[in-house]
C-alpha cells in the first residue's frame, strides 16, 4: 500500500459520477498522494502509473453519512463500550468526540465495504451534547476535529421545550459576552455567568458563526423559533432529523440553513413529528434547501445507499439522491474536496458493479485518500469461518474449537 | 349429554350448576329433577374448560369482496415451488379468493368485473411478517400506548397481544402500503413467557378480533437471553438474574403446565362419578390462564415462537422443547442461526430474522449478512421478519438486501427462494401456508402489484389487495385509516 501511494494510480474506463456535472463515460481518474490529480476522458497516463481497468464499472465519490456515532459505540447495550454521552451534565459543549473516537472499532470496516468512506461522528445526550467531528473511515486522524456543536430541542418528559431553548439562547448570549470580556473574566472582575468557562470557550466559535450548530429538532414551531434566532445571530444552522421542516421549506432556504434527514421517517412517532412525510426531502430540495440523507444509524451506516434509493421512491431523481449522500453532506459539513470527484479532491472513491443505489450492485473497491481498503471485516471472517460446518464444530457436540 | 370433544356445551354447564345448587339448597328430590327442569341454555362467557371455544365473535365482521377483480399483463412471482414465475400473467380474485391465474391471454371480462392493466409490473403474494409489534407498540410512541410487555412477572403466558392491540396505529396503513397483508403481533421479550400472539389480516378495523386470521393458531411468545435477565435481574434483583435462572423458571413452569394439562385431561375423561348411586359431576380443576396457554401448547394448538439470538441458547431451547414435548415453530431474531443451521434443518424449526440488524446488544454481535442465505442453502425454513414499523414498510428491500448479500458471497440461492422469505415461509411458521403465502387457486386474495421487480430499491406497490379487497392503491389518495392522523 505505501509503495502504491508513491505511484500514480490510474482508474481507467469506468463511468465516473463526479457529482460536478454529467457522468463521464469511459473516463480516467489519476490518484496522486491521496488526491485526485486528474479526471476526464482525455488524460495522459504516466508511464509508471499503476493502471486499474474499470470497464463496465461505476465510480462515485465515497459516500458520506452526516449523522452517525461510529467509533463511539461498539455494542449499544454494553455501557462501557458506549461513549456517546459526556455524562457530565445537560450542557457539555466542551465534550469532544475526538477524545473517544476508536478507529479500530469493528463496526468501521463493515460500513466501509458498502461504500461509506466519510462520516460525521456526533455525541448525544442533554441540551448541548458536545462537539462533532468528521472522520474518513481509514484511520484515527479526523478530517475535521471540531465540525460544530450538537444540541437537541423539543419535547421532553420534564420541563418545557421553551425553557430549554431559553437556556440555549442564554448560553450563546453569555458566550458572546464572555468573548468580549475575557480579560476581566480571567481577573475575576466579571459578573457570574450561568455557564462554565469550559462551556463558554466551546460555544464561542459557534456563537460567532465560525463553526456550525447542529440541532436535533422536529417540530415546526421549534424550527421556526430556531431559524429566527439563528438568522438574528448569524449562526450557521444545520437542522437534523427535522421531520416537520418541509412545512417551513422556504423559510429554511431563506435562512441559509440546511437539513440532514432520514427519508424513511414517515410516521407520527411522537408529538414533535406528527406531520412527518416520506417526501420531505423532495419538498425541501424544490425550495432550495441543501439536504443530506443520513441513516441515523451506527451499526448500519452501510444501508446509506438503500436510504438514498428510498428517497427516489418518494420523488428525488437518482442524481439528487446520490448527491444527498455525497456532495450535499460534504457541503453541509463544510468539507473541501469530499463528496465529489475533481482535480484536487480527496481520493475517496467507490467502484460499483452497477447503479450504486441498487441492491444488485456490489462494491468492487473502496479507496480512501487514495488507498485501496481491505475487504475483510469481522462479519466476513465469521461468514468464512462458518461457510462450511465442520464435523468438529461445537454444534456437533465434540467440543473442539471451530477451525 | 356432555360433549367431551368440544368442551362444555352451555346447556351442560347449566345442568351441572343446577345439580350443585340443587344439592346445596336441598331443593328438588334426588339428582334427576334438575335435569328434567333444564331451561333454555344461558350463554356462558367464560367456560370452565380450555380451549376457549365459546368466546364471542368480533363485533365487526370482515366484509367479503363482492364480484371479481382481474389483474393482467403482469409477471407473476407466485412463491409457489410448482410454478414460481408466470410471464405476462393474469390473476382473477373472486369472493375474496384466487379463482384462477395463468399466462396470457387473460380470460374475457366477467360480468361487472374490475380489470387492471399491470403494465408489465410484478405480482406477488401479500407479504407476511411473523414478528410485529404494530398496535401494541403503536405510534406515537408514548408510555400510555406501550402495551407490548407486561413486565410484572417473568411468566405471563396467559396475556394476549390482541387484547392490547390498538387498531388505530398509523403504522398499520403504512405496512399495507408496503405490501404487507398478514402479520403476527407478539408481546415483547421482557418476560420469559411474554404471552400470546395473534395472526391478523391488515384490514382497517375497529378491533383486533375483526382482523384475526380465520382459524390461525395463536402464538406463545418466549424469550431467552439478555432481555428477561436485564428486566428482572438487573432492574429488580429478581429472578431471572442469569440464564440459569431463566432456564430454571421455564422448566419449573413447564412442569406445572404438564400437571395442569394432566389434571384437565383426567377431568375430561371423568366428569361425572357415581356417589351413592347418584351420578355426580366432578369439580373441574381450577383454571389458570398462564398454564392454560401452555397446556394448549402441549396439545399442539398454540405455536411456540422463541426470541433467541445465540446459537447455544437456541440449542438449549430445543432441549427444553424435547424435554417437555412441544415443538418450536420459529426462532426469532436468531442472528447466530447460521452456526447451527444443520440442527435447525434437521429439527424442522424455522428462523425469523433480519437482513442486517446487529450489534445493539452483545447477543447480537455475531450477526452476518448471509444468515438467511446460508439457512436457505441448508434447507432451513428461512424467514425475514421486521420487528419494526419502519422495516415492515420495506420487507421486499430487506429480502433483496439479504438475497444479494448471499449471492455476492457465492451462496447458491434463487430470487424465488428469497421471495419465500417474506411470503410462503412466514406463512408456514404461522401455520397458514395452506391459505396464504403463495399464489395458487383457492388461496386468499392477498396480492401485491409492484411497478417493477420487488427486489429493486425503487420498486413500489401499486395495488395491495387483502381478501380480494383493494386496501392500497398508488393511484388513489385516501383519507388516513387512523383516526389519530385526522385533522392534524
Amino acid at each position: 500500500m505505501t509503495l502504491l501511494m508513491a505511484l500514480t494510480v490510474a482508474l481507467v474506463g469506468g463511468e465516473i459520477h463526479t457529482m460536478t456535472g454529467s457522468p463521464i463515460a469511459r473516463g480516467t481518474i489519476l490518484i496522486d498522494n491521496g488526491k485526485v490529480s486528474a479526471v476526464g476522458t482525455d488524460i495522459d497516463i504516466p508511464e509508471n502509473a499503476h493502471v486499474i481497468q474499470l470497464a463496465g464499472s461505476i465510480v462515485t465519490p465515497g459516500l458520506i453519512d452526516a449523522w452517525t456515532q461510529l467509533g463511539l459505540v461498539e455494542i449499544s447495550g454494553v455501557d462501557a463500550s458506549n461513549d456517546t454521552r459526556s455524562g457530565l451534565g445537560d450542557v457539555t459543549a466542551f465534550h469532544r468526540v475526538i477524545d473517544s473516537y476508536n478507529a479500530d472499532s469493528s463496526l468501521i470496516p463493515i460500513q466501509r465495504i458498502h461504500g461509506v468512506t466519510t462520516v460525521l461522528v456526533v455525541p448525544s445526550g442533554g441540551l448541548v451534547s458536545g462537539a462533532a467531528a468528521v472522520f474518513d473511515l481509514s484511520g484515527p486522524a479526523p478530517v475535521v476535529p471540531n465540525a460544530g456543536l450538537v444540541a437537541r430541542l423539543g419535547g421532553q418528559s420534564n420541563g418545557s421545550r421553551g425553557s430549554r431553548f431559553w437556556r440555549l439562547r442564554a448560553l450563546f448570549d453569555e458566550a458572546i459576552v464572555y468573548g468580549k470580556n475575557k480579560k476581566s473574566f480571567e481577573r475575576n472582575q466579571y459578573r457570574d455567568l450561568f455557564a462554565s468557562r469550559l462551556n463558554l470557550e466551546a460555544v464561542l466559535p459557534v456563537a460567532n458563526g465560525r463553526q456550525r450548530l447542529f440541532v436535533r429538532v422536529d417540530r415546526r414551531a421549534d424550527i421556526r423559533a430556531l431559524l429566527d434566532w439563528a438568522v438574528q445571530h448569524k449562526i450557521k444552522l444545520v437542522l437534523v432529523g427535522a421531520r416537520e421542516a418541509w412545512l417551513e421549506a422556504k423559510r429554511i432556504a431563506k435562512a441559509g440553513a440546511s437539513v440532514i434527514l432520514d427519508p424513511t421517517a414517515n410516521a407520527p412517532s411522537n408529538f414533535d413529528s406528527i406531520r412527518s412525510r416520506a417526501d420531505a426531502a423532495t419538498i425541501l430540495l424544490d425550495a432550495g434547501v441543501p439536504v443530506a440523507i443520513s441513516t441515523f444509524s451506527t451499526h448500519n451506516v452501510r444501508k446509506l445507499r438503500q436510504w438514498a434509493g428510498n428517497a427516489v421512491r418518494t420523488g428525488l431523481s437518482r442524481r439528487q439522491a446520490l448527491e444527498a449522500i455525497t456532495r450535499r453532506p460534504g457541503e453541509i459539513l463544510g468539507l473541501d474536496g469530499h463528496g465529489l470527484i475533481r482535480e484536487g479532491s480527496v481520493a475517496n472513491l467507490v467502484i460499483w458493479s452497477g447503479d450504486p443505489l441498487e441492491f444488485a450492485s456490489a462494491v468492487k473497491e473502496v479507496y480512501i485518500r487514495g488507498e485501496r481498503q481491505t475487504k475483510s471485516h469481522r462479519q466476513r471472517v465469521l461468514f468464512d469461518r462458518y461457510r462450511k460446518l465442520h464435523r468438529s464444530s461445537p454444534t456437533k457436540g465434540s467440543g473442539d474449537v471451530q477451525p | 349429554m356432555v360433549n367431551r370433544l368440544q368442551g362444555y356445551h352451555p346447556s351442560a354447564l347449566v345442568k351441572i350448576f343446577g345439580i350443585l345448587i340443587g344439592l346445596v339448597v336441598g331443593s328438588g328430590c334426588g339428582g334427576l329433577a334438575p335435569r328434567t327442569k333444564a331451561k333454555k341454555p344461558t350463554p356462558v362467557a367464560v367456560p370452565l374448560q380450555p380451549p376457549i371455544a365459546l368466546e364471542p365473535d368480533a363485533f365487526d365482521k370482515p366484509r367479503r369482496q363482492a364480484g371479481s377483480i382481474l389483474i393482467f399483463n403482469a409477471t407473476i412471482l407466485t412463491a409457489d415451488d410448482d410454478r414460481p414465475r408466470i410471464e405476462r400473467g393474469w390473476i382473477r380474485l373472486k369472493n375474496g379468493v384466487i379463482e384462477s391465474l395463468g399466462p396470457s391471454p387473460a380470460p374475457a371480462q366477467a360480468d361487472g368485473e374490475q380489470r387492471f392493466d399491470a403494465k408489465h409490473g410484478f405480482l406477488t403474494p401479500g407479504l407476511v411478517d411473523t414478528h410485529s409489534h404494530l398496535g401494541v407498540y403503536p405510534s406515537p410512541h408514548v408510555w400510555a400506548h406501550s402495551d407490548g410487555n407486561e413486565m410484572t412477572n417473568p411468566i405471563t403466558s396467559g396475556i394476549r397481544a390482541e387484547e392490547a392491540f390498538w387498531p388505530q396505529d398509523p403504522g398499520i396503513e403504512r405496512a399495507v402500503a408496503g405490501g404487507v397483508t398478514t402479520i403476527q403481533i407478539l408481546p415483547g421479550s421482557g418476560n420469559l413467557m411474554g404471552g400470546r400472539g395473534a395472526v391478523l389480516k391488515l384490514h382497517p378495523s375497529r378491533e383486533s378480533r375483526a382482523m384475526k386470521f380465520p382459524d390461525a393458531a395463536d402464538a406463545l411468545k418466549m424469550a431467552c437471553g439478555e432481555n428477561p435477565k436485564r428486566v428482572y435481574g438487573k432492574g429488580r434483583r429478581a429472578m431471572p438474574m442469569s440464564r440459569m435462572g431463566s432456564l430454571f423458571l421455564m422448566r419449573k413452569t413447564w412442569i406445572a403446565a404438564r400437571r395442569y394439562k394432566l389434571a384437565w385431561d383426567n377431568w375430561r375423561e371423568n366428569r361425572e362419578k357415581m356417589v351413592s348411586g347418584i351420578l355426580m359431576p366432578v369439580t373441574p380443576p381450577k383454571r389458570d390462564l398462564n398454564l392454560e396457554t401452555l397446556a394448549l401448547v402441549l396439545d399442539g394448538k398454540i405455536n411456540v415462537h422463541v426470541h433467541c439470538y445465540r446459537a447455544d441458547e437456541m440449542l438449549l431451547q430445543l432441549k427444553l422443547a424435547k424435554e417437555f414435548g412441544y415443538k418450536i415453530k420459529s426462532f426469532h431474531h436468531a442472528v447466530e442461526a447460521y452456526k447451527i443451521r444443520d440442527v435447525l434443518a434437521k429439527e424442522g424449526v424455522s428462523v425469523s430474522t433480519w437482513a442486517d440488524w446487529w450489534g445493539f446488544k452483545i447477543e447480537a454481535y455475531d450477526a452476518i449478512e448471509q444468515n438467511l442465505a446460508l439457512l436457505t442453502e441448508s434447507g432451513v425454513i428461512a424467514i425475514l421478519h421486521t420487528d419494526s414499523e419502519e422495516g415492515i414498510q420495506r420487507m421486499n428491500q430487506e429480502a433483496a438486501k439479504a438475497y444479494w448479500a448471499g449471492v455476492h458471497s457465492g451462496v447458491k440461492l434463487s430470487k424465488h427462494d428469497a421471495l419465500k422469505w417474506i411470503t410462503y415461509n412466514p406463512a408456514i411458521a404461522l401455520g397458514i401456508a395452506d391459505k396464504v403465502g403463495s399464489l395458487s387457486v383457492g388461496k386468499h386474495g392477498d396480492v401485491v402489484l409492484w411497478d417493477r421487480h420487488p427486489f429493486s430499491v425503487y420498486s413500489k406497490p401499486q395495488l395491495v389487495l387483502i381478501d380480494g379487497q383493494i386496501r392500497f392503491s398508488s393511484m388513489q389518495k385516501t383519507p388516513p385509516w387512523s383516526d389519530f392522523e385526522v385533522g392534524q
